[in-house]
Parts: C-alpha cells; structure tokens; sequence
C-alpha cells in the first residue's frame, strides 16, 4: 500500500495574513488617535476649569458692544458676537473672492504677456513677476497702505479727478445710483439674456456640427445680455438719481466708499498672487507642444482660434491643479489683513477672544471657517478639473 | 506678527491642551527662584510707562514695579526678563505662563477677573479715557466728533468705552482697528483717523514723543471712562497674588511714611513700630510673604517709594510732567491708600 502523504496546509498563524494585520494596524491606529484626542479635551477642559476661565459658545449670543469699520450688512455694537463674526466672515470672503477674480486676469495677462515675442512687453511682465514675487506679501500690504495713506489728501482737500468722485487717505468715494425698483427688473433682463445666450451657444453648435454652418454667437449673445437691461432701463424712463458723495462734518457720507485698508489688502494681494498665476499660465502654455500649434495652423485656423481652441483647452488641464493652491493661499493670506486694520473674520475673532478671554472657541472658529472654505473651493476646482480633464475612453 | 499672534494664542491651546501643566503645578514663586528671575509682561513701548532706552536698557514706570518685586524677591532688581506684548498677546500670555505677572497699563474689569480668570493687584496708576485730535479740525468737545474716523487698538477697554460712548452720546462713529501701537500712531499722524483715543497717560506721551509736532495735536477735555490700572495674575496661586500685593503697598506705604531711597538706612534704627515691621528689623512679614525679611527694605533701597518712581518716569524730573491728580496720596487729595502692613 502506497503511503499517502498528506499535506496539510500549514497552519501560519493569523499575524502572517495582511490582510488580518492590515486591520489590526488600522483599529490600533484608530483607537490611539481617538485616546489621544479625548485625553487633549479631557485636559483642555480641566485645565480651563482650574483657572477658571470661561468656556463654551455661549458668548456668541451676548452683545458685541466693539465697532467694526466696515460691513457688507447692517452691524452696530449692539449686535450679538454671532453677528460680527458673521461679518468678518463677509469681509474675508468679499476681499478673497474679488482677489481671486482679479489676481486670476492679472495673471493670465502677464503670463501670455511674457511669451510675446514683443521685447519690451515680455520683459515688463517679467520685470513685474520677478519683483512681487521674491518680496513678502506683509511687506507689500504695508507699502501699499502706506502709500494710499500718505500720498493722499485729507478729506477736506480731496482730490476729485471725476465729478463726484473724490479720493482722500479716508479712501475713493463714488456715487452710486439711488436705489430703484428698475434696477431689479433690469438685474432679471440681464439673466434671462444669460439663459438665452447660452442656449443659442448650443444650439448654434449643434447646427454647426451638423450643417457647417457658422452662427455669430458672440455678438448675439453681446447684444442679448447688455441690450435687455438697456431696454428696461429706456423703456422705464431712465432713472437716473445718484446717491453722491457729500463731505459732512469728519468725512464723506452717501456713495460708497472704498477704504484705504481694503484697496491696499486687495492690492497686495491680486499683485503678490498675480506672479505666481503668471507663471502658472506661462507653463500651462509652454506644456502644450509646438506640434499642435503647427497642426492648427495647417488646418488653417487664425492666431486668436488657435489660442481658444487648440492652446488654451490643452494647457488648462496643466494650469487648473495648481491654480487650486493660489486661489487657497490668496484666501488663507487674507489673514493678514489684521496687520493693516483692515476687519476681516482674523481680526474680528482677535478682538472677541480678546474681549471674552474664550480664545479656545475663538481659534476653532477660525480654523473651521478657513478650513470650510479652503475645501469649498477645492471641490470647485475639482469639479471643473475634471471638466477640463482629458477623457480617456 | 501674525505668526506671533497665532503662536500664541496656540499657547494658551497648548496650556489647555495639557502640554503646559508644568507651570501651573507649583507655585509660581519657586519656579521663578528657581528660574533665576521673573518673566514681567510689559507693553511694546510706551514713553513713560515702559519703553527701551538708546541702549537696549528698558526703563519707566511699569518696569519699576517689575524691579520692585525683582528687589523684594532677589534682593536685586535686575532679574527680570521683559517681555514685550501687544493689547491682544498679554493675556494669553499670562494665562499660559509664558509671563510670571503683567506690568502693562492694563485695566482692571470685572470680565477680566472672572472670565479671563485673572487677578488684579492693587492699582497702580488711575486713568481715564481721552482723545487725542489735529489742532486744524478746530474740535473742542468729544460731543463735537460725531461722525469721525478713530484709531483705536484692538483687545482693550478703550475699544469698548469708545463705543459706549458714542452709544450712549446717539453718534456715529469709524473705528480703524490695528494691533500694532506704532502702526495705530502712524495711521493717526499721517491722518488716516481725525482721532486717537486711548487712557489720556497713554495720549500724553505719545503726543510728546511720537507726534511730529506736539503742539498741532490736543486732548479733549472730557474723559469717558474710569481707567484703573494694575498689574496682573493669573489664578490658582495665592501665594504669588499676594506677594504682588504686597510689594505694591509697600511702595506706597513708604511713601507716606516718608521712607525714601536715599534715608531708607537711617529708618531702619527707626524707632516706630510700624517702619521697624515694615523694613524687617521686626521679622515676620517676609517670612508671612514667604521672602526675605528685607523685602520692602531692598524694595525702596534698589527702586524707591511710589513717590519716587512716579517722579523719576512720569512725573515732574520728566518731559511729560504728568500731575500726581488721583495717583497721590490719600492724605494728599488722591486715592493711594496702602492696606496696614502687620
């Protein structure tokens, strides 16, 4: 009789399986962060208790009783803390959101202009890329506000280089049209000139594909979207009243004003960004090879549909990604507003913990709003990268 | 700045946190013997008040309560280490330990007491809110400002009586709120603000020595608020709360004894019972403090009485001049009124 050999697979034991160990690393882990983290609390709140320093939201509903300079909504000090959080919120994202607006065409103008074979325009766009790079934003902010505050005039002798409009180191004051019912009507011809053009672009395209046939969409679209406002605007009889600005007493009232600290944070911040998008649309460009110019031009499109059909779609895939990061840094260098006075959500939050001593809560606030926006805008980004992504089939 | 701020409001985190037990477990006094000196939380300059000299040497009246408790616990008074902090800084930095006390023209509220969970030492200088306005804009009365633009810093009680005030006066009023003390004083003076507003010791002295021209700047006449200020502890240790007490009432004290720098040596034969308590030649008072018997001795040997320092930084031998008003004595029309030392 043959001797059968049985094999048994070897018992090993579970600490071989990675899988198993996977999992029990990961639990492990998991379980030494929670500790960590609840004996972090644990010991905040114990510590915060034996010197008896107040703790917890509460504070948020009582009043404010500080002034803030500037607010986008209604703001007294009698308002709740809540409230001026609220509006340091604004103010962060009012100045962030403009200076991604302007730091976004600022760059892309000098980063194509550097690539132009005009001598003097390349080398100025490097001039101004190569300068406000390599000098720290806080120093900029500073140079900028002082220049705003020191070469200009004192409310009393402002200087008014267009009727009504009057520049003092207390800011530019410019009229703004009174308040109207018309402008809400010409607010919805403006959108509904929006929706129409964009669903002429479709179809236009469409029709294109289809029969060759070209369409001006632009200029129709030009003409939907100034023209319907404008013709609500005639047919109502051309409201025209301007609130203007009046020097009454210490300053300027009526209008609207733009303050010195505001317009040196939005300065410092759209030119310091501006560089680093500059450079980022330079290589964008440079990343799309030579040979896809040539094949454009053999087909025998123009310089500017070269740039908008070929170039552009192709480089944006490269620019999109650390795009995100300068927008991120723009907003997160908001912060330093708080150096220049300008009452952004930093500065509102310093002086409530100040004020209530509750610097625990005040800096998670912070960090929780800056965090939220921060991902906000990284999912955006996402979102039309992938948009702009190649698609592999 | 903005990382220091941030570092140290992440301080006091960190304190809470637990990382920073250690400084608050024994008594603040023997980790300052054992540190070889006390870390005094002062302003970021103030003519007068505390403000480093052509040298480096820092030197004015809140110093020299930093001095004074340097004296009473060394017995020299140059074991301090100053540590400059803006409005916004000081308390966290106290609270965290970073600083053994404040010496920094801070007032004293009830918030700050409970809430911040701070203890204030007797006061040391009793001011008041004031404005501070270009002569040209030919104002006369802070009831005159509605409407204004005011500098103002952040993180203290001028911020909230500033806007009391204009509250309770029905008025309109811009606040420029800016951390720094320099970066506020240039924004007034280049006129970016029509008016400066701070405890009217602070606008005195800064109209002296930052303004460009003294005389094209004046204080209103009113004041708007009641400034006390004191130097500051945090809490959880008795021990330490009084010996700042106690050092403060020893200055002033020895001034209404007339015990001063130069005849302090002759008081010790002193036959009053009273001086003999005071200056250790009776013991039990240093050794209730839990200090050397010639605590208040080395005190007003190495610094002087109230009088003298008043004198020396702020007052008469001083550019700024200042009034003694409610800082003097009680016996002399003020409210300096020491508690019996026995």
């Amino acid at each position: 009789m043959a001797t059968e050999i049985i094999r048994r697979p070897t018992r090993s034991s579970p600490w071989r399986n990675p899988a198993i160990r996977g999992i029990v690393f990961q639990v492990l882990f998991v379980a030494a962060v929670l500790a960590l983290g609840s004996f972090l609390v644990h010991n905040t709140v114990v510590n915060l208790r034996r010197q008896n320093i107040a703790s917890g939201f509460g504070f948020l509903d009582r009043e404010a009783a500080f002034g803030i300079g500037e607010s986008l909504i209604a703001y007294s000090p009698a308002d709740t803390y809540a409230r001026a959080f609220l509006v340091g919120l604004l103010n962060t994202l009012y100045v962030a959101g403009l200076g991604i607006v302007l730091a976004t065409i600022l760059g892309t103008v000098m980063g194509i202009a550097r690539l132009s074979r005009n001598w003097l325009i390349s080398k100025l766009a490097q001039t101004y890329v190569e300068t406000f790079r390599n000098i720290p934003l806080l120093l900029q902010l500073f140079f900028w506000w002082g220049l705003l505050r020191e070469s200009a005039p004192q409310p009393r002798q402002a200087w008014e280089p267009l009727p009504d409009v009057f520049v003092s180191n207390r800011g530019i004051v410019f009229p703004v049209p009174s308040p109207d019912p018309v402008y809400g009507w010409m607010a919805l011809g403006l959108g509904v000139g929006v929706v129409a053009t964009i669903g002429i672009a479709r179809w236009a395209r469409q029709r294109q594909a289809r029969t060759g046939q070209q369409f001006p969409t632009g200029w129709v679209g030009l003409g939907l979207i100034l023209g319907l406002p404008l013709v609500v605007f005639l047919v109502s009889g051309a409201p025209l009243a301007l609130d203007r600005p009046e020097l009454k007493g210490f300053n300027f009232l009526g209008g609207h004003a733009v303050s010195p600290e505001f317009a040196a944070l939005l300065l410092g911040l759209v030119i310091y960004t501006g560089t680093f998008i500059a450079e980022i649309v330079r290589a964008g460009i440079l990343a799309v090879s030579w040979g896809q110019s040539e094949a454009a031009m053999a087909l025998g499109l123009k310089p500017g549909r070269r740039m908008r059909l070929i170039v552009l779609p192709q480089a944006l895939r490269v620019i999109i990604p650390p795009m995100t990061s300068q927008y991120l840094s723009l907003t997160k260098s908001s912060s330093l507003a708080v150096a220049i006075g300008y009452p952004d959500l930093v500065s509102v939050a310093n002086t409530a913990i100040n004020q209530t001593g509750q610097a625990v809560e005040g800096i998670t606030m912070i960090m929780a709003v800056y965090l939220t926006i921060s991902l906000i805008i990284s999912a955006l980004m996402n979102i039309y990268n992938r948009a702009v992504a190649l698609v592999e089939r | 700045m903005m990382t220091r701020r941030c570092l140290r409001a992440l301080g006091i985190i960190g304190v809470a946190l637990g990382f920073g037990t250690t400084a608050q477990a024994g008594p603040t006094l023997d980790k300052v013997k054992q540190a070889g000196q006390i870390s005094c939380g002062v302003g970021t300059g103030l003519a007068g008040f505390g403000a480093p000299d052509s040298q480096g040497h820092w030197a004015g009246f809140n110093i020299d309560i930093c001095r004074a408790m340097s004296a009473a616990i060394f017995g020299a008074a140059d074991k301090v280490k100053y540590v400059p902090l803006t409005a916004q800084q000081r308390f966290t930095a106290l609270q965290s330990g970073e600083v053994d006390l404040l010496s920094n023209n801070t007032t004293d509220t009830l918030q700050r007491d409970t809430d911040l969970g701070l203890n204030f030492a007797p006061v040391v200088f009793y001011d008041g809110q004031g404005f501070l306005v270009p002569k040209k804009l030919g104002v006369k009365s802070a009831k005159e400002l509605n409407g204004a633009t005011i500098c103002v810093q952040p993180g203290t009680t001028t911020e909230l009586n500033l806007a009391d005030y204009f509250r309770a006066n029905k008025m309109e009023f811009k606040p420029v709120v800016i951390e720094k003390r320099d970066e506020v004083l240039s924004a007034f003076f280049s006129g970016r603000c029509d008016v400066y507003t701070s405890d009217s010791s602070a606008l005195s002295a800064d109209r002296l020595s930052q303004a460009p021209n003294p005389d094209d700047y004046i204080i209103l006449p009113e004041r708007i608020s009641k400034e006390p200020l004191a130097p500051v502890v945090r809490h959880g240790d008795d021990q330490w709360d009084d010996i700042v007490r106690w050092v403060v009432y020893a200055l002033i004290e020895a001034e209404e004894r007339g015990i001063t720098q130069k005849n302090v040596d002759e008081n010790l034969k002193s036959d009053d019972p009273n001086v003999k308590r005071m200056l250790g030649v009776t013991p039990g008072m240093g050794k209730a403090l839990g200090l050397d018997e010639k605590w208040a001795y080395n005190e007003i040997k190495l610094v002087g009485n109230y009088g003298e320092i008043f004198d020396r930084t702020l007052g008469k031998d001083t550019e700024l001049k200042f009034d003694r008003g409610l800082n003097n004595l009680w016996t002399k029309g003020g409210l300096l009124y020491a508690m019996p030392i026995r």
